[in-house]
């Protein structure tokens, strides 16, 4: 296939390797950033990141590891779905986090949606629930 | 009761995916595998039919390729210093929930601009205003004013890349002309 | 190399696997460890992939897609859970 396939396959070897180090290292930064991070919220973005850039490093050293043609469609397939379901678990996560008021307001330097969320409960109607929550 | 019917152009990619899905799940692209799922996709799409998504019809493979290249470089960045702060600050990260409007009122927009920003690490759509198309976006280590205009831009220029991608023609035009403006 | 690799992969799964469960631990909200619980399932899947890559095979990509899935239902489903169940005050 190639002229040297040896010299090939040991650069193809090599950077399945980095893909994999690295893949492995940003699970591990996920965790420090679970441990580190001091409320949910940023703790959350410590934790969709290794499900984006680490999966995709590691199908990628499968794929280069298979060294046949057919898998990358179906790796593509297995990245994208994750690339489809981890925002939405995100930011459902982090919807019910906000509303169940997990935030540490002190690490806000700026909130715009508190506002918005005090106008739409008092337009509710529901002041007694508003001034307690807080 | 009686829905729209959906052309079978604007079902395509829907079909094609499926179809994508199917050739992976059996892990075989043979012809006759292919037709296999082709069939039952278009049987699947007729039985059990959705709302169509309302694509607007035009897709620019030119500006999706660069997109998508910008989109896993600011991943890579994203995520290193997401460590770096993991590492180096950790409890005393600042963050912010910023507002940022967007420019199409379409769902499909709204959708794929939370998506991106949500995928890149450091930014996290927390609320969605429909009715104003407005983003409600989480962001790490936001620490004053400068940052905050720095995150909705990067929001606005994730937008307008989609709307040139696949945006229709009437958001294309007008985002032309603030451009130039 | 493979063998450095994997030697190497291994021992920082194996921390953020327990950094995960640290947090699911003490993790003061049920959120937190919700949260805590999808990373955990995401280093599964990370070292699901690096089996596969190390010893060439593919029989494990779907229990990768498997585990991604969970930890999405999972986590939207107690999410909602949790939401519903503090607003319920809030709406008669």
């Amino acid at each position: 296939m190639s002229p040297e396939p040896n010299a090939v396959d040991t650069l193809i070897d090599a950077v399945s390797a980095v893909f994999m180090v690295v893949g492995a290292l940003m699970s591990l930064a996920a965790a420090i950033g679970l441990l580190r991070f001091p409320d949910l919220m940023s703790r959350m973005h410590a934790a969709t990141k290794p499900q984006v850039l680490g999966l995709f490093l590691l199908l990628a050293a499968v794929g280069l590891q298979l060294r046949t043609w057919w898998v990358w469609p179906v790796l593509l397939v297995a990245w994208i779905f994750q690339l489809l379901t981890v925002p939405v678990s995100a930011h459902m996560v982090g919807r019910a986090g906000y509303r169940t008021k997990h935030l540490h307001k002190e690490l806000l330097s700026t909130d715009e949606l508190e506002a918005v969320v005090v106008k739409a409960a008092k337009a509710a109607r529901d002041s007694e629930e508003n001034d307690g929550g807080m | 009761m009686s829905r729209q019917r959906v052309s079978l152009r604007q079902e395509l990619p829907l079909l094609v995916w499926l179809v994508i899905v199917w050739g992976a799940l059996w892990q075989d692209f043979s012809p006759g595998n292919l037709l296999l799922g082709a069939l039952l996709a278009v049987a699947v799409a007729r039985l059990f039919y959705l709302p169509p998504v309302e694509l607007s019809g035009r897709f620019n493979v030119l500006k999706a390729v660069p997109f998508a290249v910008v989109f896993l470089g600011r991943v890579v960045a994203a995520s290193c210093q997401v460590f770096y702060l993991a590492v180096a600050q950790g409890p005393k990260v600042t963050n912010a929930v910023v507002a940022v409007p967007l420019r199409s009122h379409s769902d499909l927009m709204v959708t794929a601009t939370g998506h991106v920003i949500s995928l890149i690490p450091g930014s996290l759509v927390v609320e969605v205003d429909r009715s104003t198309s407005t983003l409600y976006i989480h962001g790490l280590n936001v620490r004053n004013g400068e940052d905050v205009l720095k995150l909705r831009k990067e929001v606005r220029d994730t937008e307008a890349g989609l709307i040139r991608i696949m945006g229709t023609k009437e958001e294309l035009a007008a985002l032309k002309q603030e451009v130039g403006a | 190399m493979m063998e450095l690799v994997l030697t190497v992969t291994a021992v920082a799964l194996a921390l953020a696997a327990a950094g995960a469960i640290i947090r699911i631990a003490r993790g003061p909200s049920l959120l937190d460890r919700v949260l805590a619980a999808d990373v955990l399932l995401a280093i599964l899947g990370a070292a699901l992939c690096i089996d596969m890559a190390v010893n060439r095979h593919l029989n494990n990509l779907m229990l990768v897609v498997a585990v991604s899935v969970i930890g999405f239902i999972g986590s939207v489903t107690v999410a909602r859970f949790v939401a519903d169940r503090r607003e319920q005050p809030n709406e008669p």
